[in-house]
């Protein structure tokens, strides 16, 4: 899966990221709690999250993740967005819940990381 | 090699900041993108702590080819049971700080298990040093 279907998929739209819209993604992990998402020892995975804010990216960041989708409709900040182009990462966002997220990309053939 | 970095506590825009730089250092040195994520993860940690519960610290980072040596001091409430810190689960984190998706009690742990050796010295009112060594080969 790239993130060009997850766009298509959920009908997301892309922050930033575009050049990158190609790149594999084969795991995904969802998150409010950044605390657990420091403890995955998987890189190169999507971050689904409802939680907004500079920390998230910064998250990301450190764990080398580089696709973030934001779901529940969050609003991605201009301090969010120049630091996640910064790290060269994916962001999309959503209107829809996480639940109903998970449900469509699982089902989609996108794998947990465990 | 050695750097400092000043940490601001309660400010969350640049939490994180410190970690960002160390992790840039790491990349010229061409280490393994795995062992830079361990690092930098244990760091950010310790910077998020500082962040959530001191009023200021330093981030100290000395490095050669074969260790990684990063020392966290802060000026702050200190910890009163180190033990009972290291506890998964247990936090006196604020709301604020759990707001931001943190607080959880994991911070401490994660950062045992993303280092080679770590080390805690606190002093009540006084504040709080956090020493981590991890092996570069």
């Amino acid at each position: 899966m790239t993130p060009k279907d997850i766009i298509q998929l959920l009908d997301a739209h892309c922050i930033c990221g575009e050049e990158h819209l190609q790149r594999n993604v084969r795991n995904a992990f969802a998150a409010d709690l950044m605390s657990d998402v420091l403890r995955v020892d998987t890189s190169e995975m999507l971050l689904i999250t409802g939680m907004a804010n500079l920390q998230v990216i910064r998250t990301a960041e450190m764990s080398d993740i580089p696709f973030i989708l934001f779901v529940r409709g969050k609003m991605v900040t201009p301090e969010m967005e120049a630091l996640a182009r910064e790290n060269d990462m994916v962001v999309l966002t959503c209107p829809q819940s996480m639940f109903k997220v998970c449900g469509e990309l699982y089902k989609a053939g996108l794998q947990p990381i465990y | 090699m050695e750097f400092n970095y000043n940490l601001e506590g309660g400010n969350f825009s640049r939490a994180g900041a410190a970690s960002s730089e160390v992790k840039k250092l790491l990349k010229q040195l061409n280490v393994s993108p795995a062992l830079i994520k361990r690092i930098v993860i244990a760091l950010y940690e310790a910077e998020v702590n500082v962040v959530a519960h001191a009023y200021e610290g330093v981030m100290n980072v000395v490095f050669d080819n074969q260790t990684i040596r990063v020392k966290i001091t802060d000026k702050g409430p200190g910890i009163p049971d180190i033990g009972l810190a290291m506890q998964e689960g247990y936090s006196t984190a604020s709301p604020k700080v759990r707001e931001m998706g943190f607080g959880a009690g994991m911070g401490l742990p994660n950062m045992k298990k993303n280092c080679d050796s770590l080390s805690i010295e606190s002093q009540v009112g006084v504040g709080t040093t956090v020493t981590m060594i991890t092996h570069l080969q």
